[in-house]
């Protein structure tokens, strides 16, 4: 039977990189000194589960490089080995070659062999003293696995004395299975004993009493026959000689309980066709690189189609929730079949259940896609440990509400931001120990990495105790740089909000923590992508915060209908801060610079829908006819200039690049209830396309 | 036709040992870890255990000797899937009533022929 195991090779990386998580995770924890039983349980057994897997789908190299990872936590976790500073180190470099190996080979990319080899003879180095050893004993272990036997003349067969011990059958094995193997090797000749036989009173039904005296003849090599019995050496007393030739003195090799000494090492059982793993040794690493080529080979296909892992609960929920749907459609089927206007109520209770059980069923499977953001955070005790040894920092990171759920999307491109975010705390925030020593505060720094459901929200924080933003260099960067004039009028807030500018970086040097040429401008573009906004609070002295607001789930969206002449456009209800009617007294219009309005004592500038997107003929063309509403995207506020406020409703977004193109000012579109199409506005794209073609229109509006 | 209990903490490892037996026409569940298994066997009875032994929750070793405490699995083939090539954890298991062992790595077929092996 053939069975392709590359359909398991996508799964095993799955897992493997979760194992490479749980390791990193449980090494950062430890305290070097000390054991705690579970954390080391939990590395080990990771690390065994890599080794099992990527030796049984022939991942050979990864396989061997695991098994010495393997034995080095082996011992730490036997307490036959300290856990030392050090040893944790080499451990942590090794898990990150082993990520790039499973990545390298889950992508068909290039493995860093001299990478691996380095990591390889440092653990070598931890575990012997001298590199080398680990993998020779393996190899060592495979020569000696040869027959070792003195016997030099072939025999012809084996004369095999079998007598299980009392106990046999309830290990489960049976003697009958062993003879009947014994016979698919040769001609054999089998003598049942029965004199161990008990009088009936005294017969235990459970217990074996019978014994065979066995001929096996044919070309049959002793591994085989020790190979059949290897389950049960010590369940039953065995005697097994070789028949010799005649004229030749017959040999008694004895294996019993009583004498377990084989004079064979431990054997695997199945030999069909060695494990390639068993074999390495010293001078099979030169042929790794073709190993390597033959991994990619068995590994393609295998890579992308990004899956997803889902709780049992989370399915059995959605299972439910079609079974109740079912229930409702057949009721109201019946009730369709013959209807009559006096069973109207039912009807309408009937369709309030669809309702219902329809919103459910959403959420149901909206949960399919939540994952805890944990997936995101565990990636920071590692970076916060690394950079702070490189900075010389002494920073503690706090991380809470780990267990928070987000959109898959959300969990995968939220990642970067968030590293670039940290990092930036690390590098900018949190002073050295002797500055902070100075400055009256704790030697360690803190970094709280925190994660909450806030109103429909998924609020994501990172807050820093260090020396807050500043604001006299972030004020001359920007004059600098161009981006405000010398005599501006801004707040304290709005300065900060300046190190959201394109191109603004305040780092002196550029170092290799931050300032690597993405700037925040970059953060709040994929933010602004994921449809969320980022907020900045500083302290001066006493640190400084990063908020990140965003939606709970990409695909559904509470909207508020606006209608501008036929069109309808969906405003996300979270960008929304009221509607209003104007009267003629509130609005400005200053040349060059457009139309504002007056929001109590803030002048607002207004967009007028229909100009932006060109629509003719809008039911409202004068202010005081429509409504304005007034949105907020980026910490900027404006008043939309529509025709008429429809009503709220939760709307599928669906993708306009993918069924269309990508168009400014618009995030996507959905299929209303009677069938027509209405575009999602993306508010804070709509700002920047006013702000660039703000000079066009103010023009107009002048002529 | 014969059903066998799988239990293991990687998925990928339940994966194929479930595939490979059931494509020689066994009834194979589930189990993820040494508790699941416990829970399923005192429902359910099988003709034979295949089971990993580093789990978290309940090891192999120790879940061979709650099996081998039931009645209904005091014959029972109970198989131990292990890399550990000392003889160590063989005797461990073979003390708690463990039937035998696979040493991993294994493919489908060895696999296959060290179950028909005891299934007969």
């Amino acid at each position: 039977m053939s069975i392709d195991m590359a359909q398991f090779h996508q799964v095993f990386f799955e897992e493997s990189f979760e194992g490479l998580d749980i390791m990193e995770s449980g090494l950062l924890n430890m305290d070097p000194g000390t054991v705690d039983d579970e954390e080391i349980n939990s590395i080990f057994r990771a690390a065994h589960s890599i080794k099992g897997g990527s030796g049984t789908f022939g991942f050979n190299d990864i396989s061997s490089f695991t098994h010495i990872m393997e034995t080095l936590l082996d011992e730490m976790r036997d307490g036959r080995r300290p856990v030392t500073p050090e040893a944790v180190d080499a451990l942590l470099r090794s898990v990150d070659v082993l990520r790039d190996m499973l990545a390298a080979t889950s992508d068909d990319g290039e493995v860093d062999e001299e990478r691996v080899q380095e990591q390889k003879a440092e653990l070598e180095q931890i575990l012997n003293g001298k590199p080398g050893e680990v993998a020779t004993d393996v190899g060592a272990a495979d020569a000696a696995a040869q027959p070792v036997g003195g016997v030099e003349v072939r025999p012809i067969g084996w004369h095999i004395v079998f007598r299980p011990l009392p106990h046999m059958l309830r290990t489960g094995n049976d003697p009958l299975r062993i003879i009947r193997e014994l016979a698919e090797l040769g001609d054999l000749k089998s003598a049942g004993d029965i004199s161990a036989l008990p009088a009936l009173s005294n017969y235990e039904p459970e217990d074996s009493y019978l014994s065979w005296d066995l001929h096996l003849h044919g070309d049959v090599e002793k591994q085989a026959i020790d190979d059949i019995f290897d389950w049960v050496e010590d369940d039953c007393e065995l005697i097994i000689m070789p028949l010799l030739p005649e004229g030749e003195p017959e040999v008694a090799m004895v294996s019993a309980a009583a004498v377990p000494a084989v004079s064979e090492p431990e054997v695997p059982v199945v030999q069909a066709a060695p494990p390639p793993v068993e074999r390495r040794s010293k001078k099979d690493r030169r042929s790794s690189k073709d190993r390597r080529t033959n991994n990619r080979r068995q590994s393609g296909g295998s890579s992308g189609g990004g899956s997803i892992r889902v709780e049992i609960s989370k399915i059995d929920a959605l299972i439910n929730m079609v079974g109740e749907l079912v229930i409702t459609q057949s009721m109201l089927s019946m009730l369709g079949e013959d209807f009559e206007m006096d069973r109207l109520e039912r009807l309408n209770d009937g369709l309030a259940q669809l309702e219902r059980h329809t919103r459910e069923l959403q959420e149901s499977v909206m949960q399919v896609r939540m994952l805890p953001i944990s997936f995101t955070f565990s990636r920071f005790p590692r970076l916060v440990h690394d950079l702070s040894s490189k900075l010389g920092k002494k920073i503690e990171l706090k991380m809470t509400g780990e267990s928070t759920e987000v959109d898959k999307t959300v969990i995968e491109k939220i990642g970067d931001p968030l590293v670039h975010l940290v990092r930036n705390s690390l590098d900018h925030g949190i002073e050295m120990p002797e500055e902070r020593l100075a400055a009256g505060k704790p030697e360690t720094g803190t970094i709280n990495l925190s994660a909450s459901h806030k109103g429909g929200n998924i609020v994501i924080e990172i807050r820093d105790d260090g020396q807050g933003l500043n604001r006299d260099k972030i004020e001359e960067k920007a004059i600098e740089k161009g981006i405000i004039d010398e005599d501006h009028n801004l707040s304290d807030q709005q300065i900060y909000e300046l190190i959201f500018a394109a191109g603004f970086s305040t780092a002196d040097v550029v170092s290799d923590v931050s300032g690597r040429g993405v700037g925040m401008d970059v953060v709040r573009k994929n933010i602004n992508e994921l449809g969320g906004g980022i907020e900045i609070e500083s302290d001066p002295g006493k640190g400084s915060a990063i908020i990140i607001r965003l939606p709970l789930t990409l695909a559904i969206l509470d909207g508020q209908t606006v209608t501008v002449a036929d069109e309808t456009y969906i405003v996300p209800l979270v960008s929304i801060i009221e509607s209003i009617q104007v009267k003629t007294d509130q609005i400005n219009r200053v040349a060059g610079k457009g139309e504002t309005f007056k929001l109590r004592d803030e002048f607002l500038p207004i967009l007028r829908l229909h100009e932006l997107f060109g629509i003719e003929n809008p039911k409202a063309s004068s202010l005081e006819e429509g409504l304005l509403v007034v949105v907020e995207g980026d910490g900027r506020h404006c008043g939309l200039f529509v025709d008429d406020l429809l009503g709220q409703q939760q709307v599928v977004i669906k993708s306009l690049e993918a069924n269309y193109q990508r168009v400014d000012g618009i995030s996507g579109a959905t299929i209303l209830g009677d069938g027509s199409v209405a575009l999602i506005l993306d508010i804070p794209g709509l700002l920047r396309l006013a702000a660039e073609t703000g000079a066009d229109s103010a023009a107009k509006l002048t002529a | 036709m014969a059903s066998i209990l799988a239990v293991d903490d990687s998925a990928s490892m339940r994966q194929m040992v479930s595939f490979t037996l059931k494509g020689a026409g066994f009834d194979v569940v589930e189990a993820v870890d040494g508790v699941d298994a416990l829970s399923k066997a005192k429902g359910q009875s099988f003709n034979l255990v295949i089971t990993d032994v580093n789990m978290p929750n309940m090891d192999g070793i120790s879940l061979i000797k709650e099996l081998r405490g039931l009645p209904a699995f005091k014959f029972t083939p109970l198989l131990m899937l292990t890399t550990e090539s000392g003889n160590d954890k063989k005797q461990q298991g073979k003390m708690a009533g463990a039937t035998g062992w696979i040493v991993k790595p294994f493919n489908p077929d060895q696999l296959l022929a060290t179950v028909k092996k005891v299934l007969g």
